[in-house]
């Protein structure tokens, strides 16, 4: 592997006591589709938050292009989980989009006509340049989603962490999303998609990372993709792993006793 | 004395006491209308309910401590406990297990408690300074000072120009505080920043309208707000305007009669506003969508009686007697006589003595009805396997709802097929 896109080097995170993230540590390369998947509750969504900084590790740390992701944040594109957002929010598709400009003009700047252009150009790609004056309550989840792709691809970034793009979305989206997702990757973008049908998996990405709390297996699809590694990750055995959590949390333990 | 001569009166220079607190009380729920938009989209309403009562200790403290009645001390009071309640909230959220809601419930409580307990104690003290002070508890707009006027005017508009200022980040924290953070800008900043102008609006607006009413000062401009719009600015702007309207308008009601409180007032016009843009919205008001289920009902009608007299009249004839229509009983006929009134109106047909003539514009709107009705039972049949005899009822509803473009869908899905499942013709 050359120089990896995303490092993990001994990730925990914590809520409360309930560890999300145990010591996870993994190396993902660059210019690839990478799977994050793992059942419910396994950390997906905590791993992608916690490489984007919008939850703090408890121990452990992520490097970005083997870097402060600070240095360069600004290559990297986040779409968060449609779900978790109020779509009853006063903004037009429009509005949204525009958001992924935001970065690069800062809190105060006006956007420029250049932006207006990636703005639109964005829409397009997603094919909801036609709704751009639609109150984003009216979508639906399908074109909710597009709408956080375009504003992601707004942020001209090189890697994309996506939470969930196919979650809840009709077919023609989930169709339009893998062969953008595609077309992306050969324009040499990175793209990390958390991600939780298992018939999808080997179509989809060229790397695994398997989670359940634990990092499960980590490497090409054609290697990890075994029913063995599935059993590991989904079922079996490695549920102890929920079990110790909630013990964790019920009695208070710590992780590390000091 | 009329009301119109107190309006006069009022503008009046000699009343220039009321026109300063009229208008400062209408700045004063200007910046919170304003301010409370975020907190309404933030969906925190009832955060603004622990601030305002949580004020009361802070103002109570102030006086214990400097033994005298002064604006800015009641203010520097008012602010430092409305933070730290916020704090508290927040804090105890962070670290227990306890539901947002009995975390609001309790702050509120315990800080109010203690506020009434230190409040009586002063009003038991002796010091004669206190009098007064249990305005806090209603608001004591009319009787404020000049100075307290000016003083929270202009922090009023400097908070708003805050806002202004800040609009961009408190939008993208109130939409998606994830993605804020994740494009790298500091949400703790900025949410601290907009809890610091909603305890600074709440504790000046408490001076206006009190403790118990201040939250819906906060609130109810912004909710009202929502109804006549879908853009933040625009909203932001109403919720101010619905707040300068009601400080103003509530003032001068309380003052047109003897012993009418003002907060109260205040608040009552705000309610009425609010009540007003729920029922006028041109979007989600309830007005609007009466009026779009009533234009639903007569499309529907229109529909059917359309189809129906084509049926009847089918085999290239394309006239009918009313009685055929009457003898399927399925108008009651006052409610038939109207709908073909409209339908003549229209020029979908034309009435003669008892007899009905589909016009060409008729018969193409009765086709298409019909049309609509069998690709839908197609299309149900062919994707969700529905025994041939429930098809029927269903797209007796929906031949309606299908737009011009569902249509086009519909038709190539199907490969423009010729005949629907009861083997009739589909009228192209």
């Amino acid at each position: 592997m050359s120089i990896p896109i995303i490092e993990a080097h001994n990730l925990t995170v914590v809520y409360g006591r309930k560890p999300a993230l145990w010591n996870v540590d993994f190396k993902l390369p660059e210019k690839q589709v990478i799977g994050i998947m793992g059942p419910n509750g396994s950390g997906k969504s905590t791993l992608l938050k916690s490489i984007m900084g919008v939850v703090k590790p408890t121990s452990g740390f992520t490097r970005v292009y083997d870097q402060e992701l600070e240095k360069v944040r600004h290559k990297v594109s986040y779409v968060p989980q449609r779900q978790e957002i109020d779509w009853d929010f006063p903004a037009s598709v429009w509005d949204i989009v525009a958001m992924g400009r935001y970065q690069k003009r800062g809190l105060f700047k006006k956007l420029t006509s250049e932006d207006k252009d990636i703005v639109t150009d964005s829409l397009e790609k997603v094919n909801m340049l036609g709704y751009a004056k639609r109150q984003i309550s009216q979508l639906s989840g399908g074109q909710q989603q597009r709408v956080f792709l375009a504003r992601a691809i707004a942020q001209q970034g090189d890697l994309f962490l996506m939470d969930e793009p196919f979650a809840g979305v009709d077919i023609a989206t989930e169709e339009m999303i893998i062969s953008l997702i595609k077309d992306m990757k050969d324009a040499g973008k990175t793209l990390v998609i958390v991600h939780h049908d298992l018939h999808t998996a080997q179509s989809y990405f060229d790397h695994l990372v398997l989670l359940n709390t634990r990092l499960v297996a980590c490497g090409p699809t054609s290697e990890v993709f075994t029913d063995q590694i599935l059993t590991d990750t989904y079922g079996g055995r490695l549920t102890t792993i929920a079990k110790i959590s909630q013990e964790m949390e019920n009695k208070e333990f710590p992780m590390r006793h000091k | 004395m009329n009301f119109w001569e107190h309006i006069t009166t009022f503008f009046s220079a000699e009343n220039y006491t009321l026109f300063v607190v009229s208008i400062g009380s209408g700045i004063l729920c200007f910046a919170a209308g304003v301010v409370g938009t975020f907190t309404y989209l933030r969906k925190r309403a009832l955060i603004g309910d622990v601030i305002s009562h949580s004020v009361l200790p802070g103002v109570t403290i102030a006086f214990m401590l400097t033994g005298v009645k002064n604006p800015v001390y009641f203010l520097l009071g008012a602010i430092s406990s409305g933070l730290l309640s916020i704090w508290i909230v927040d804090y105890v959220q962070a670290k227990s297990k306890l539901k947002p809601d009995t975390i609001l419930a309790l702050t509120l409580s315990v800080f109010f408690g203690v506020g009434i307990v230190l409040l009586t104690k002063i009003q038991h003290s002796g010091n004669a300074a206190q009098s007064g002070l249990d305005s806090f508890l209603f608001g004591k707009a009319a009787s404020m000072g000049m100075l307290d006027v000016q003083l929270f005017s202009v922090i009023a508009v400097v908070n708003v120009l805050c806002i202004w200022f800040f609009l961009r980040g408190f939008s993208l924290v109130s939409f998606d505080e994830n993605y804020a953070k994740g494009l790298g800008f500091n949400v703790s900043f900025l949410k601290s920043f907009l809890a610091l102008i909603t305890v600074v609006t709440v504790a000046i607006g408490v001076q206006a309208v009190g403790v118990v009413l201040m939250a819906a000062l906060l609130i109810t401009p912004a909710a009202g707000a929502r109804f006549l719009t879908n853009s933040i600015s625009r909203m932001l702007l109403y919720a101010g305007a619905f707040g300068f309207l009601s400080g103003v308008v509530g003032v001068v009601i309380s003052y047109s009669g003897t012993g009418m409180p003002t907060g109260p007032w205040i608040v009552v016009v705000l309610s009425v506003f609010a009540l007003l843009a729920i029922l006028f919205g041109k979007k989600k008001g309830v007005l609007a969508r009466m009026r779009l289920r009533n234009a639903n009902n007569i499309k529907i009608n229109n529909e059917n009686v359309l189809k129906d007299v084509y049926k009847i009249a089918k085999d290239g004839k394309n006239t009918i007697s009313i009685n055929d229509l009457v003898d399927q009983e399925k108008y009651a006929i006052a409610k038939l006589k109207s709908i073909l009134k409209r339908l003549e109106n229209d020029n979908h047909l034309d009435q003669i003595r008892g007899l009905i003539i589909l016009s060409d514009k008729g018969r193409l709107a009765a086709r298409e009805v019909i049309r609509k009705h069998r690709l839908w039972e197609i299309y149900l049949s062919k994707y969700f396997q529905l025994d041939a005899d429930h098809l029927h009822d269903d797209a007796e509803g929906i031949e309606h709802v299908i737009t011009p473009e569902i249509e086009k869908e519909l038709i190539r899905l199907l490969e423009r097929p010729e005949t629907d499942p009861h083997h009739s013709k589909i009228p192209y």
